[in-house]
């Protein structure tokens, strides 16, 4: 048996491989990156010479999350603040009327277990109602933002309940920008 | 800081594809496989290396028969016969097999191919499908490319032989884009990257120093949306694959996320978060304007088109809890759709229009699931501590989606990996990548359309 090779021929454009060059951005610029801890000596009016306490710079980073607690946490799918979080956020704004320079972005976040469109949302939720409550304290709504990050950075690594606990936060960061 | 462009250049080489139907008999095949029953019997089919009509061709000729080969059976619908039972090779494209020799394999059908250079160093690669127990020609191609094509011309053979066996078009010559992930849970690392469906061609698009997410390829499929967070601000961006620029989508005030791009690829419909409530925008991409179809105070996200552009499905938590409405393309008639037990979020539309698939949460599991545009017929196809993020084949019968274990106290063990599974529920299969992937999204259709 004979076989004809004939018929209809059909060209189209095709894309090839491909090849990259040039990568060069720029690393990502981490805000509400912490001074290192500022070096306030202190020593005993006595003639004994105290071993002089190491505490953050007043106003930094590190002296929100040592001396206020920079976070607070949220109940499974919520957005509501505990009277627990609302005293934090008292603390917060006690501590921003003091440093009247800061700025300060709020962070939102959510656990794993929720889908990624749904938790950048909820992320974006809790911040905000973080930020409302800051506003309704004296707070100038422009020295605040907000950002979500939804379930992209969990503070504690871990599927349990207790990471899980502690990655629904919403989390105060000064500005650097 | 950072830079908002990516000074990323792809440069890529347009080649001509020609395409030679062979002769092919009109004679009514008798072979076919029914993917719409699940847990089918594959079908055996024999792929013998192709026929080097030249010195030059020999490394091709065992390439192209095992990509071919690997196509058919990860679609888990063709079991390849082994090659090192087979009796005889075929003698050549022009000559009819001698079906006796394969027969007693059960091959079900046999796949003839040669492959040679021409002169100015194209590919020719050249094939034909035969019913073994017919003794029928079912199909026949001939195509020509350039060499570093090789892999294209195998898929798209693979594709010939998948759609005159099962009715369905094929979706082996296209390609994957996803989130690359490496690094502990709290400084993870993700990348925008590509690859074929069958995981090679592979290509880091970003380089990891922004957090990317959710990309979803453009109809016309030379750009990627995506969410990207420059400076960290999450907003949607778009990329284009050609020339690797990456430009802001609209002037919003807040986050955008959650996009997708319309049917005719002239719009795109994302989420945009202002003062904690998430609403649904569409954006006209050739005028920019922008404009509004949910106006809630609940979170309205993860929108996706119907295939005829005239609905829109998304999740909303206004009733509560996360579930799925539909709504029309203006906005107008919004209606939940999903009445079961549970949480339902990331709805895409099916390409032929008779689905949605799903996420679903239910009693602290994931599930990856599909139901009728009209909510009824709910199937649940896999499940686990983390699936999510459906994405179609372009035929409509294979979805992908990402795994994700439970992870310790360390960090350990929580990198998503992509997987693929039949509409039925069946062939569930890992699609290797270099690293974790999370966020497939499949390419509407092959490349050269």
């Amino acid at each position: 048996m004979r076989l004809k090779l004939s018929g209809l021929v059909v060209a189209a454009f095709v894309l090839a491989a491909c090849s990259s060059t040039g990568d060069d951005a720029g690393s990502s610029g981490s805000s509400g990156s912490s001074d290192s801890s500022g070096q306030s000596a202190s020593s005993g009016s006595s003639g004994q010479v105290a071993a002089a306490p190491v505490g953050p710079k007043p106003g930094s980073q590190m002296d929100l999350e040592v001396n206020v607690g920079d976070r607070v946490f949220f109940a499974l799918d919520k957005s509501s603040l505990s009277a627990e979080s609302r005293t934090a956020i008292e603390r917060w704004a006690a501590w921003l009327k003091t440093y009247q320079g800061n700025k300060v972005i709020v962070e939102g976040h959510a656990d794993e277990r929720g889908t990624r469109e749904y938790t950048l949302a909820l992320g974006e939720r809790r911040a905000d109602s973080a930020r409302d409550y800051l506003v309704s304290l004296g707070i100038n709504p422009n020295r605040v933002k907000i950002v979500s990050f939804g379930k992209e950075r969990p503070a504690v690594p871990g599927s349990n309940e207790n990471a899980w606990a502690q990655n629904r936060r919403a989390v105060l960061v000064i500005d650097g920008n | 800081m950072t830079r908002v462009v990516n000074s990323f250049r792809l440069v890529f080489l347009i080649a001509a594809l020609m395409v030679t139907v062979l002769f092919a008999t009109n004679a009514r095949a008798e072979l076919t496989v029914d993917i719409t029953q699940g847990n089918v019997e594959p079908l055996p089919i024999a792929v013998p290396d192709f026929l080097p009509s030249d010195d030059a061709a020999r490394r091709f000729s065992i390439d192209i028969a095992q990509v071919v080969a690997d196509d058919l059976e990860r679609s888990g619908l063709f079991r390849p016969i082994d090659k090192r039972a087979f009796y005889a090779k075929p003698q050549g494209l022009g000559v009819k097999p001698r079906f006796a020799n394969w027969k007693p394999l059960n091959a079900q059908a046999l796949v003839v191919g040669e492959v040679g250079i021409e002169p100015n160093g194209a590919l020719r690669a050249s094939f034909r499908l035969w019913d073994v127990f017919a003794e029928n020609q079912m199909t026949g191609l001939s195509l020509t490319t350039t060499q570093a094509n090789w892999r294209r011309v195998a898929h798209i053979i693979a594709d010939t032989i998948y759609e005159r066996i099962t009715g369905e078009v094929g979706y082996f010559d296209t390609r994957i884009v996803y989130i690359a992930e490496s690094g502990p849970a709290d400084k993870r690392i993700k990348r925008l990257s590509i690859m074929d469906q069958d995981g090679a061609n592979h290509r880091f698009l970003t380089d990891g120093s922004n957090l990317v997410l959710t990309p979803r390829f453009s109809p016309t499929q030379q750009e990627i949306t995506y969410l990207a967070y420059f400076n960290d601000q999450p907003r949607v961006y778009l990329f284009n694959i050609d020339t690797g620029e990456q430009e802001l989508l609209g002037d919003f005030p807040g986050m955008t996320f959650a996009p997708r791009f319309s049917p005719d690829g002239d719009s795109v419909i994302l989420s945009f978060a202002q003062d904690g409530n998430s609403d649904i925008h569409v954006m006209d991409l050739r005028t920019r304007r922008v404009r509004r179809l949910t106006d809630h105070p609940a979170i309205d996200t993860a929108p996706s088109y119907a295939p005829d552009s005239r609905k829109i499905v998304f999740e909303s938590d206004r009733g509560g809890s996360q579930q799925l409405y539909v709504m029309n393309t203006d906005g107008s008639s919004q209606r939940r759709i999903s009445f079961g037990n549970g949480r339902y979020g990331t709805p895409v539309w099916s390409p032929r229009g008779d689905l949605i698939a799903f996420t679903k949460i239910f009693r602290g599991k994931f599930h990856i699931g599909v139901m009728r545009p009209d909510g009824s017929g709910e199937r649940l196809l896999t499940r686990g501590f983390l699936v999510e993020g459906p994405t179609w084949a372009p035929n409509g019968r294979v979805l992908m989606f990402f795994r994700q274990d439970k992870s310790d106290a360390r960090g350990r063990g929580g990198i998503p990996r992509l997987f693929s599974i039949d509409l039925t529920g069946f062939n569930e299969r890992e699609l290797g990548t270099p690293v974790g992937g999370s966020d497939p999204a499949w390419s509407p259709g092959p490349l050269s359309q």
